[in-house]
């Protein structure tokens, strides 16, 4: 038994170093850390204000029987209406990527696609495909999937798994992580791996974006991490890479629920923001629904989209379609004109991994000039109107 | 009906800020609310209480001692009873401990069906409640956007997808996770709001459920936070200055430059 300092939950106020009689507890980084010297005479606990000392005991803390067994990445790779996701070829792109890393293999697991959706994934990276192409499972369905990519888990145990962090993902990929005892991070923005413990460094934005933590699961094997959809690049296309694809059927595909219709119903400008080159953005400092078609206008002239800060679509100026950033959209435009924009975190973290990100704002100091490459301090609504004028 | 509903106290992330020195949160006059996706979880479970008076509906949630505000909150709203899992035990509970302790309970009070907010707003993982059905062995559905019917031992709902929407039939029981589409919470009643100051909440141990030691709190986690950090993009930054027509000038050439539009 030891005892230790929830990092989350401390909250550096050194309550606990007075307490200690054995001067056991040291700061580091703000944040009380516990020596080995600790007697585990437990004074701490009590004078924590915050709860953050706690007693760990065996179970998850320890390392599972055969964690060593497991190797390689695997992803899930999600097809909707019979056609692969964007999201599943980026993170073929991420997989490949931590499978080089590591030294090992990069396989795929599809259901309810066919063959030529399988090569696909070869060509984008994956060494190996798990093929379930059952038509009885084309319309997701959560009992089944949870069912096939747990055994696949189970049987071939990779160290790390990796969904998109979609309608789809979200909703089955918990219920694999409850099953199988593995850890699970959601909604990751990048991916790594340590080299020595092999651990998966999984980063991923909390309290409505305004923290990043970094997740491990150091005792327990999966490692599960659901992406949003654009955060990861994709690999390079080989026509010509060679894989084998596995082609495997259940026994059954029962489930409790039943999908009776599936219906498409995505408004366009909702999809195309997510595969522009160029978005046009606008916020508060557009002034108005007249200020914020100067961005529709300088969009339409750069074959663009329109983007817009929550403000923006509250005020009632665009729809929320166009919503950038943490309950909007995540993009990853080559170029994201941000156009009074204050650049509240909420917005930064769905704009973020742009390429280029231009920000004209009047205020000097609006944080969206932290994650901007281009400052343009002025008003936004001149510097449109003389672009569109120069167009 | 028997329902449950499921809700997590929160604190108000538009209030929270980052001390830039330390990197880290400050918690101090951030105010405490019930998570708002959870506010449609109860609505939807009072709405098949309206139509259907014999059904009870009980709050439950897993936090501090203080979180029982939550619940006399959920009780000012029309839910009729509540239980709050309170234990030092259940500190330091990643997504698995958590949903492991709320199946647990779940259990113990018992339920046809069991509602959910889609996500909590400040971890966002949505994974708890899929997550609990699991442990519960029943099926689940996530993001409901619609209650199309229920009918004896089944339900047909909408559910939100990416591209559009499902429309689903389920047997009972059955746990579902809500968006903000399907309702429009209600107002806490001044009747609601007496019985909610008035009201013995349950509080329950590890024990009073039994949940097994080594799958509680931090024990049961997989998962552990290793370093929180604010988040700092470094680019590589060019500032623009003159006059709005020399600024724009000198954006159409780096646009220009980028191949975002033609030369000329």
């Amino acid at each position: 038994m030891r005892l230790f300092v929830n990092a989350d939950e401390c909250i550096g106020c050194e309550t606990c170093l007075a307490a200690c009689p054995y001067a056991a507890i040291v700061m580091k980084d703000d944040k009380a850390v516990i020596l080995e010297v600790c007697q585990v005479c437990r004074s701490c606990i009590s004078s924590c204000p915050v709860e953050a000392i706690l007693v760990s005991g065996e179970s998850m803390q320890e390392k599972q029987p055969d964690f060593d067994s497991y190797q390689g990445v695997m992803v899930f790779a999600e097809q909707r209406h019979g056609s692969l996701a964007q999201v599943a070829i980026e993170l073929i792109g991420a997989g490949r990527h931590l499978a080089d890393k590591l030294g090992v293999c990069l396989t795929a697991a599809i259901f309810g696609a066919g063959q030529a959706e399988a090569e696909e994934l070869i060509k984008w990276g994956a060494e190996k495909v798990y093929l379930y192409d059952s038509p009885e499972l084309k319309e997701f369905n959560d009992e089944p999937y949870t069912n096939l990519l747990s055994g696949l888990i189970r049987e071939h145990k990779p160290e790390i798994v990796l969904a998109g962090a979609t309608a789809v993902g979200r909703s089955f990929v918990p219920r694999v992580a409850a099953r199988l005892s593995a850890g699970l991070t959601a909604d990751c923005t990048s991916l790594d791996v340590d080299l020595q413990t092999r651990n998966f460094l999984q980063v991923r934005p909390a309290f409505g974006g305004n923290i990043m933590a970094t997740i491990l699961c150091p005792n327990r094997r999966p490692q599960i991490a659901t992406v949003r959809p654009r955060v990861m690049k994709k690999g390079t296309y080989d026509p010509g890479r060679k894989g084998e694809i596995v082609l495997l059927k259940a026994p059954n595909y029962d489930s409790r629920t039943r999908v009776l219709e599936s219906v498409k119903e995505a408004s366009e400008a909702a999809v195309n923001l997510q595969e522009v080159d160029v978005i046009v953005s606008g916020g508060r400092g557009m002034g108005g629904p007249e200020g914020f078609k100067l961005v529709e206008q300088l969009a339409k002239l750069l074959g663009g989209g329109v983007g817009a800060s929550r403000a923006a679509v509250e005020e009632g100026w665009t729809t929320y379609s166009h919503q950038v950033g943490q309950t909007g959209k995540t993009v990853c435009p080559k170029i994201y004109i941000a156009c009074g924009i204050s650049g509240a975190i909420q917005h930064a973290v769905g704009m973020q991994s742009s390429d280029v990100i231009i920000a004209i704002n009047k205020n000097a100091d609006a944080p969206i000039f932290n994650v901007a490459s281009h400052r343009v301090v002025a008003d936004a609504r001149e510097i449109l109107s003389a672009l569109i004028r120069k167009l | 009906m028997k329902i449950i509903v499921c809700i997590k106290q929160v604190p108000d992330t538009s209030e929270v800020r980052i001390n830039p020195e330390t990197n880290t949160l400050i918690r101090e006059g951030v105010p405490s609310i019930i998570n708002p996706y959870d506010l449609h979880a109860i609505e939807a479970a009072l709405q098949i209480k309206d139509q259907d008076p014999a059904s009870t509906v009980t709050a439950l949630t897993m936090g501090p001692p203080h979180a029982e505000v939550a619940l006399r909150d959920a009780i000012a709203l029309g839910v009729d009873d509540a239980a709050l899992l309170t234990d030092r035990a259940f500190a330091g509970s990643d997504t698995w401990a958590t949903a492991y302790a709320l199946a647990k309970a779940a259990e113990k009070i018992g339920f046809d069906m069991i509602f959910c907010g889609k996500q909590a707003i400040d971890g966002d993982t949505a994974q708890v409640g899929p997550e609990m059905a699991e442990f519960l062995n029943i099926p689940h559905i996530a993001y409901v956007k619609k209650i199309e019917k229920i009918e004896t031992g089944k339900i047909t709902v909408h559910r939100l997808m990416d591209d559009g929407y499902d429309v689903l039939e389920s047997s009972l029981p059955l746990l579902m996770t809500v968006v903000k589409e399907l309702n429009t919470p209600r107002l806490p009643s001044i009747k609601g709001k007496m019985r909610a100051k008035k009201i013995e909440i349950r509080k329950w141990t590890r024990q009073d459920i039994g949940a097994e030691d080594s799958l509680t709190g931090l024990n049961g986690s997989p998962t552990r936070v290793s370093n929180i950090f604010a988040p700092v993009i470094k680019k590589e930054r060019k500032t623009i200055t003159g006059t709005p027509d020399e600024m724009a000038a000198q954006i159409l050439d780096e646009l220009k430059a980028l191949h975002c539009i033609q030369p000329g």
